[in-house]
């Protein structure tokens, strides 16, 4: 990193940092025993939060030019955020996160090809409903057209870094256009109505895990919600966010926040732990900002995962059933640690008759997958999966159940990298939780 | 700077990877929790084994390069920082227990193992190791035993001290030593086991220790107290102990803690109270059961306002909240967060509460107080903010006001969190001229050449001459 750009972000730094967040910091270190990297490191303070957050200081202070190193801890924390719940002095640490990150990636001069990669990614795709309708249709094509068997049975994956090749195999097969297309923006109640919901209904979620998405607006029915679905909305920007482009971050907030006005509903759900805190979080993204911040807030404080609105509406009361098994369950990181959701996907689980629920070790512990991180840190991601791997063999569960889509997909990952594929699957809680439902009213 | 070929033998002892030189590397290691304090140092190693360890303490004792042993950097009196800089030393890849002896009821443990992760391992094994610093999920073993730490069973169990057995040491000069054993009697020489207990780092390198376990109690209770009069508290708390029943833990909260608890928790907390106790006892069913109806009795004539007992565990964590969340509430009040460890004896904690609000007062600072009632340990804990320095001059007026008066009641200036360089100004005023001079006669003999964590326990104007 040449002098000039060191300076530059040292002085982004002193401007943009919060320093009252990073005084409060009182380096007591009650985070490191939960922060995934600084285990996986073998207890490296530069891997810590409490050694993070004095790298941030310190480059404000001033103590310590902002280098390469400095900015690759940031770039590897999984961002999973679960120093904060664990810190005493309450300390914001993803937002230190995001606004750090957001100044190394302003002033850097990206290599040409993650040049073009961010522009796909950001810019344009995950922003356009539309194109993520095309990016899955010919995921779907070469999954259903016969490609996929021949890119296997030629070898064509091999020429892709492991994890990549392992990731082809374990994505769900996609909805077709067709289905896509076929989504109504109002569904009504199917019992005692009791509230009425808009669904945050996600990028990744609303293509290539549509059934999942079909399958949480079923059970809101099934608990009395009349549900808008405003075809306005957006993704929810969380990639943008935690990957330094903060600016798109902010223009997708106000989109969305101005498609959600317009229904009024008593709370906004979501579906996926990861858009959920993000969205969570807007009012902090758009605080600074006079036209936008009261209404940020409004928003956020109407966030609520989809588990929480079905215990509140007692789904567990009812009767529910499946076949007799050992289910565990992975945290989503974000809906754990910021949206404080944890208690209810176990009251969920627990629920369901035929259920054994065994809790594995660590289950809070970050599963590697943090957004992309999974692909720009391949192998220390997989560090992660696998001691989680481990955690979840000791419970001899056949079901592994998250909430987040980056989570399913990489426990499924995990799956496939040990050989488990035959004897043990991956969902997402709501596509068991309707399963349970038809059971019992097919029974 | 250290000269490149020194940085080289270093790497050959413990290896490339083991050595970090970044300027990134030498930041993180450039504090510990104590506010105020940072110094960067100009390596950071972490070695493998005691042999290492000797050889790399033999290269900083020919250069005299200083040399700060670090375990999770907890210490609330600037242990850690390198203010000379030089080396500093991790133990992070010395963290395993070694043995846990069932028949002769001690473990053996590498100084890098978290206190906790000992903790539950004897534990699960039906054996208790009883100091429980509110550090424990992260302190360190080596960093216990060198600040003496105690915890919330230091009444009745007692500190760090009680419980270590047996030590591997190695010296200033490269010396490998072992010192006491699985053995409850040893007198054979001075005992140098308990000279290293709370050394802070200055006299050697600990490697290794056997320390003592006991058996689990079968059984445990809490209750709370809340109290208008701060005598009446103190009062019950001397009551109990006359009764000769020694409760497990014996914890106070004063009224600006419970106040700040009480707001941003909201637990229930009759805010007006004056006072609160924790108190919990463990061991046999009956026995327990026995004392903490006593003990409600006593607090009940001590006119406590309201007296609960836990009926089961899950209530007994409602109460421990209280305490345990004063540290995390008073933490959010301001940015930064002093929390200081005045002691005195059991029967002096309200007037030294007394006298801290006092002097809260006369400084103009917010001053909330908890701690352990049943062994005087008490933690005037301030919440400010080091960026505002004319109250930061207030703050360290009223702390040294604190020191002295604690020492005037007959008591300490730490007693659990080490003198460090925070409190080397303050030494003298507990042992005066001659006992810290006794002290440095100690020092000198083991380490000559100052190279052992120096800048802290003695005061820099003290030192001069050397
Ligand atoms: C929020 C909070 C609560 C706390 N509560 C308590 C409490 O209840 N009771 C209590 O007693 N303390 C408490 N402390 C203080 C602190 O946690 C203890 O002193 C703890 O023992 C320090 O452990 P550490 O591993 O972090 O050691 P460090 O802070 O890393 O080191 C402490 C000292 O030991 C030396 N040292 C470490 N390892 C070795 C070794 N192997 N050989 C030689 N020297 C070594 C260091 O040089 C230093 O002088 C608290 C601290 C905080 C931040
Ligand atoms: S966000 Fe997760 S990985 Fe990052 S510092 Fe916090 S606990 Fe560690
Ligand atoms: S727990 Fe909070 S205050 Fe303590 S070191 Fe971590 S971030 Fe800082």
């Amino acid at each position: 990193m040449d002098t000039l750009v060191k300076e530059r972000i040292q002085e982004d730094f002193q401007n943009r940092m919060d320093r009252d967040e990073l005084e409060n910091c009182m380096r007591c270190g009650f985070c490191l025993p939960v922060c995934p990297t600084y285990i996986q490191s073998g207890y490296d303070e530069t891997q810590s939060p409490r050694g993070r957050i004095a790298l941030m200081k310190g480059i404000v202070d001033g103590e310590i030019e902002p280098d390469e190193d400095i900015e690759q801890t940031l770039n590897e924390c999984l961002g999973c955020r679960a120093c904060e719940p664990a810190c005493p002095a309450g300390v914001n640490y993803g937002q230190l996160l995001e606004e750090a990150r957001d100044i190394f990636n302003q002033n850097k001069q990206h290599s040409l090809p993650e040049r073009v990669i961010r522009k796909t990614v950001f810019e344009g795709l995950f922003p356009h409903p539309n194109r993520m309708e095309n990016m899955t249709s010919l995921l779907t094509f070469y999954q259903r057209s016969g490609l996929q068997k021949v890119a296997r049975n030629i070898g064509f994956m091999k020429l892709f870094p492991d994890t990549l090749a392992t990731m082809e195999k374990v994505l769900p097969t996609t909805p077709t256009r067709k289905e896509m297309r076929s989504q109504s923006s109002y569904y009504v109640h199917k019992s005692q109505p009791k509230a009425t919901v808009a669904f945050f209904k996600g990028c990744l979620m609303d293509t290539m895990f549509r059934e999942v998405n079909k399958a949480t607006i079923e059970l809101l029915q099934k608990v009395g919600c009349d549900i808008a679905v405003p075809d306005t909305q957006n993704c929810c920007g969380a990639l943008h966010g935690h990957s330094g482009e903060k600016e798109k971050a902010k223009e997708l907030a106000k989109k969305n926040i101005a498609a959600f006005e317009q229904i009024g509903a008593d709370y906004i759900i979501t579906n996926a732990g990861g858009c959920g805190a993000f969205l969570h979080d807007y009012g902090h993204l758009l605080h600074d900002d006079p036209e936008w911040s009261e209404r940020a807030s409004h928003f956020s404080s109407k966030i609520k995962d989809i588990t929480a609105i079905l215990i509140d509406l007692d789904f567990h009361m009812m009767p529910l059933q499946m076949p007799e098994q050992v289910v565990t369950y992975q945290d989503s990181c974000h809906l754990r640690n910021v949206q404080k959701t944890f208690e209810e996907p176990r009251l969920l689980l627990e629920s369901i008759d035929g259920f054994h629920y065994e809790e594995m070790n660590d289950a809070a512990r970050c599963c590697g997958s943090a957004g992309i991180y999974n692909i720009v840190h391949s192998e220390l991601s997989m560090k992660h999966l696998d001691y989680k791997m481990k955690q979840v063999k000791d419970t001899a569960a056949t079901t592994i159940v998250t909430t987040n889509p980056g989570c399913l997909l990489q426990m499924k990952l995990g799956i496939e990298r040990e050989g488990l594929s035959n004897k043990v699957r991956a969902v997402h809680i709501v596509e068991l939780l309707i399963e349970a439902v038809d059971r019992r009213t097919s029974m | 700077m250290l000269d490149k070929s020194i940085i080289e033998r270093f790497k050959n002892i413990v290896g490339e990877k083991n050595v970090e030189t970044s300027s990134m590397s030498l930041h993180s290691y450039s504090y510990d929790a104590t506010p105020g304090f940072r110094k960067t140092p100009d390596i950071v190693i972490a070695p493998h084994n005691t042999e290492e360890i000797a050889e790399i303490v033999k290269i900083c004792n020919d250069h005299k390069i200083p040399l700060t042993p670090r375990g999770s950097g907890t210490n609330l009196s600037a242990g850690t920082t390198p203010l000379k800089g030089g080396v500093v030393l991790l133990f992070k890849l010395l963290n395993n227990i070694l043995e846990i002896d069932d028949q002769n009821l001690t473990v053996t443990v590498q100084p890098g193992v978290v206190t906790k992760s000992l903790i539950e391992k004897v534990e699960a094994k039906g054996l208790l190791y009883p100091p429980d610093p509110s550090s424990m999920n992260i302190s360190t073993i080596g960093g216990n035993i060198n600040e003496n730490s105690g915890g919330l069973r230091g009444l009745k169990y007692g500190v760090t001290r009680d419980y270590v057995l047996g030590l591997t040491i190695v010296l200033p000069n490269g010396d490998i030593i072992k010192t006491g054993g699985k053995l409850a009697k040893d007198v054979a020489g001075y005992d140098l086991t308990r000279l290293f207990v709370g050394s802070e780092g200055t006299l050697g390198i600990i490697t290794e220790a056997i320390l003592k376990l006991v058996p689990m109690p079968e059984y445990k209770k809490t209750m709370l107290a809340t109290y208008e009069d701060i005598d009446d508290a103190a009062k019950t708390v001397s009551a109990i102990i006359e009764n000769r029943i020694i409760p497990a833990t014996l914890e106070f909260l004063d009224q600006p803690t419970v106040e700040v608890v009480e707001e941003y928790n909201q637990i229930g907390l009759p805010t007006d109270a004056k006072a609160i106790l924790l108190i919990e006892q463990d061991g046999p069913e009956s026995v327990v059961n026995k004392d903490i109806d006593k003990i409600a009795e006593i607090c009940k004539e001590l006119h406590a306002v309201t007296v609960s007992v836990a009926k089961n565990e899950q209530e007994a964590t409602a109460l421990t909240t209280a305490r345990r969340s004063a540290l995390s509430t008073i933490a959010r009040l301001r940015p930064t967060t002093f929390l200081e460890d005045a002691t005195v004896p059991r029967s002096q904690v309200a007037p030294m509460v007394k006298e801290i609000n006092r002097i809260a007062e006369k400084y103009n600072v917010k001053i909330c107080t908890f701690g352990h009632a049943g062994d005087g340990n008490l933690h005037p804990t301030v919440p400010t903010d080091v960026r505002d320095k004319e109250e930061y001059h207030r703050v360290e007026q009223a702390f040294a006001e604190i020191f002295e008066k604690a020492v005037e009641l007959g008591g300490t200036i730490t007693g659990e969190h080490g003198v460090g360089a925070m409190k080397a100004p303050f030494l003298k005023l507990k042992l005066g001229e001659e006992g810290v001079r006794a002290l440095k006669n100690i020092k000198q003999s083991f380490d000559p050449n100052n190279i052992m964590n120096p800048g802290k326990m003695f005061f820099e104007d003290d030192e001069k001459g050397e």
